[in-house]
């Protein structure tokens, strides 16, 4: 029985006419010929341990050579962080993985969800800088790797968001002058390329700041994440309370209630709630931007990656070590993808639409 | 909004009055923005006067005194002057973006198509690309390609050579060119010292950052023209069908013309992107306009102008953009719906 399902099945999906015939053959024919070398390169063939490392150089056994990440993992998960108190990035990791999870957990409820929040990034601070409770002061050029990768796009949603939503009511707003200004705002970041914006934060912000006065590289790095992610995010937000019948606002009025309150309590939290998937894909778009401080400098997990590589045994293992970073990004940026279609689905029955967000 | 629908104090407090209200807000808000202008210019001033730096754009025609590693159709050497070097870049921005954005459009159109293919295998195969394509960060491929051609690919002297002429090695792609305007003849590319002479060739850099924009946008352009596809109704394509047209036909002359009506918005959006993040060349050294801009303000200490002409030359770019496509929207447009 079940044998007959998966015959009409496969007659159904795979041979149904012969063009379809035709496009399956070739599929599996090239899969053939590629699927059995990718096998032998990356795992037969490959040298896992960086106590081989020769092996890596063998060129008459052609095998990836992901002993390179076996032996810089700490480095890529921590930065130079001292090894002694590496447990805590390590906790850090694991909070904000837990948070993120969290989040998507429609159990738990918005008030609860923000006191969490709150309390988490609070702690994650102290973990990283330290200087309390008896722990001792890590000063923020030593973070990196992993943990400075989720930490600036964490930080940078959990304050771009507040701003967002600001810079959106902003847009729509009667008073013209306030209009004007998020508009100008708003469009002239969305118009120009992040890197443009990071550049201006490393080399501009300190000429406008006076004489004596200095941000630290990282947090001007991510003070620009946060002005940008902004303006990106309003746009959702935007998007969410257009989706909002005018009669709710109305009927908000009539009741007497004020602005801040009608949008408080009526059309902000419906708004959210319509935005919540284009929202997870903006922050897919911010999390995989955040590699862009690779190029000032800042020790985000694909610098750490590349600067593994410049070390003279591991040089020309290029191939190997960006197709881990990738894998890396992979890891967290599918399973979001996979929650905002799944929300996509649930709000819009029957349609397969997704709506992609990038910077 | 009737302004007195929710001022339920006015008579008592006219400040709370709504009209009253508006105009304080504003006026705090442009007084914040005054102030915080103010502020920071009068630091810049300072800063650039101890800085000895002169502002305007007077460096613009002064030596630039680097060398730019691709100059394609431009001629340029260190001696020209900084303004001759943006030029430079700026072509560089638009030799690459604009074939990234033909080429990943028909990708993404083939891919669009393939993930609603009755045959399920390349439906698998076409998502499972865009998934992978769709969450790893554009740098990381961009380093990534360019690892695989610079490591990869073997020295100029093993090149490979797929088509006669064509070779590929880990110094880039060389291939033959037109002898002449009015001939047939090709002028094949040589092997000489450690590269090719004679035809045409692609740096690393611009292959790398050609290959990785293409397929990272296609893969953005396919999901959106698979939802364009799936927008139209479904009796649209029984009724064609059963009118008698075949399944190209369908495609081409019913799904296909209503389909872009929903497409072309979102995709100019992507070409602006695309556009944008060709800036990521200065990530794998390829000399676009950020890359220049970059250097010249390195070199000069001009941090606001070089990016007062990065975001000038952006805005530029996106406004263009947005126009030809908006032109080609209403060509496509609903007749007699309103615009």
């Amino acid at each position: 029985m079940k044998a007959k399902i998966t015959l009409n099945w496969t007659s159904a999906n795979l041979f149904s006419n012969w063009p379809n015939t035709f496009t399956t053959l070739v599929i599996v024919y090239l899969a053939w010929q590629l699927i059995f070398p990718l096998i032998n390169w990356a795992l037969v063939n490959a040298v896992w341990s960086p106590s081989n490392a020769s092996l890596c150089r063998d060129t008459a056994r052609p095998g990836a050579c992901w002993a390179f990440v076996a032996d810089k993992y700490r480095f890529i998960l921590f930065g130079t962080f001292p090894a002694d108190q590496q447990w805590r990035p390590a906790i850090v990791i694991v909070s904000l993985l837990a948070l993120y999870a969290l989040s998507a957990w429609p159990i738990v409820r918005r008030a609860q969800l923000i006191a969490i929040w709150i309390v988490g990034l609070a702690t994650i601070g102290l973990l990283m800088w330290g200087g309390l409770f008896g722990l001792s002061y890590v000063e923020n050029e030593r973070w990196g790797g992993l943990t400075l990768t989720l930490l600036l796009s964490t930080f940078g949603i959990a304050f771009a968001f507040p701003l967002s939503i600001l810079l959106a009511l902003g847009r729509r707003s009667e008073l013209r002058l306030i209009r004007w200004f998020s508009i100008g705002y708003i469009e002239l970041i969305r118009g120009v390329p992040l890197i443009s914006v990071l550049f201006m934060a490393s080399v501009m912000l300190p000429l406008f700041l006076p004489a004596g006065v200095s941000i630290d590289k990282l947090l001007r790095a991510q003070l620009a994440m946060i002005l940008f992610a902004a303006a990106y995010l309003a746009e959702v937000v935007r998007g969410g309370l257009q989706a909002i019948p005018r009669q709710q606002e109305e009927a908000a009025l009539a009741l007497g209630h004020g602005y801040w309150q009608r949008i408080w309590y009526v059309t902000l939290p419906q708004a959210l709630r319509i935005a919540i998937p284009p929202l997870v894909n903006t922050f897919i778009g911010f999390f995989k931007d955040t590699s862009l401080v690779v190029i000032i400098g800042l020790f985000d997990f694909l610098t750490t990656i590349k600067i593994a590589l410049t070390e003279p045994r591991w040089t020309g293992f290029g191939v190997e070590a960006y197709m881990f970073a990738a894998l890396g990004y992979f890891f967290f940026c599918y399973p979001m993808s996979r929650y905002s279609q799944r929300l996509e689905r649930k709000a819009a029955p029957g349609r397969g639409i997704s709506t992609t967000t990038e910077f | 909004m009737p302004a007195d629908t929710t001022g339920r104090n006015q008579s008592a407090r006219p400040i709370f009055h709504p009209r009253h209200r508006a105009v304080v807000y504003q006026a705090l808000l442009a007084a914040a923005v005054i102030l915080a202008a103010w502020y920071f210019i009068s630091n810049a001033v300072e800063n650039l006067l101890a800085r000895r730096i002169a502002s305007g754009f007077g460096f613009l025609s002064r030596e630039a005194g680097f060398e730019i590693g691709e100059t394609a159709l431009l001629t340029y050497s260190a001696s020209d002057s900084y303004l001759r070097a943006l030029a430079v870049g700026l072509f560089n921005t638009f030799r690459v973006a604009l074939p990234a954005i033909l080429i990943s459009s028909l990708i993404g159109m083939a891919l669009g198509l393939a993930r609603l293919a009755p045959n399920w295998l390349l439906a698998k195969l076409a998502s499972a690309y865009v998934e992978v394509m769709r969450n790893v960060p554009l740098v990381v491929q961009l380093f990534f390609w360019y690892a695989v051609i610079t490591e990869s690919l073997p020295a100029p002297a093993d090149a490979l050579s797929p088509l006669p002429g064509v070779f590929l090695s880990n110094r880039g792609f060389a291939y033959p060119t037109l002898a002449g305007q009015f001939t047939l003849a090709l002028d094949y590319p040589a092997l000489s010292g450690f590269g090719f002479t004679g035809g045409g060739s692609l740096s690393p850099e611009f292959a790398a950052l050609f290959l990785g924009l293409t397929l990272y946008t296609a893969a953005f352009i396919g999901e959106i023209v698979r939802a364009g596809i799936l927008s139209v109704d479904r009796g649209q394509f029984e009724a064609a069908r059963s009118l008698g047209l075949s399944g190209r036909q369908v495609m081409r002359f019913v799904i296909l013309p209503q389909a872009l009506r929903v497409i072309v918005p979102p995709v100019t959006s992507q070409y602006l992107n695309c556009t944008k993040n060709s800036s990521l060349a200065v990530a794998i050294g390829y000399p676009d306009l950020v890359a220049i801009v970059n250097t010249t303000i390195n070199q000069t200490g001009q941090a606001i102008e070089g990016l007062a002409i990065i975001m000038l030359v952006y805005l530029a770019i996106s406004l263009g953009i947005s126009s030809l496509m908006n032109w080609y929207n209403a060509r496509i447009a609903l007749r007699g719906a309103q615009s």
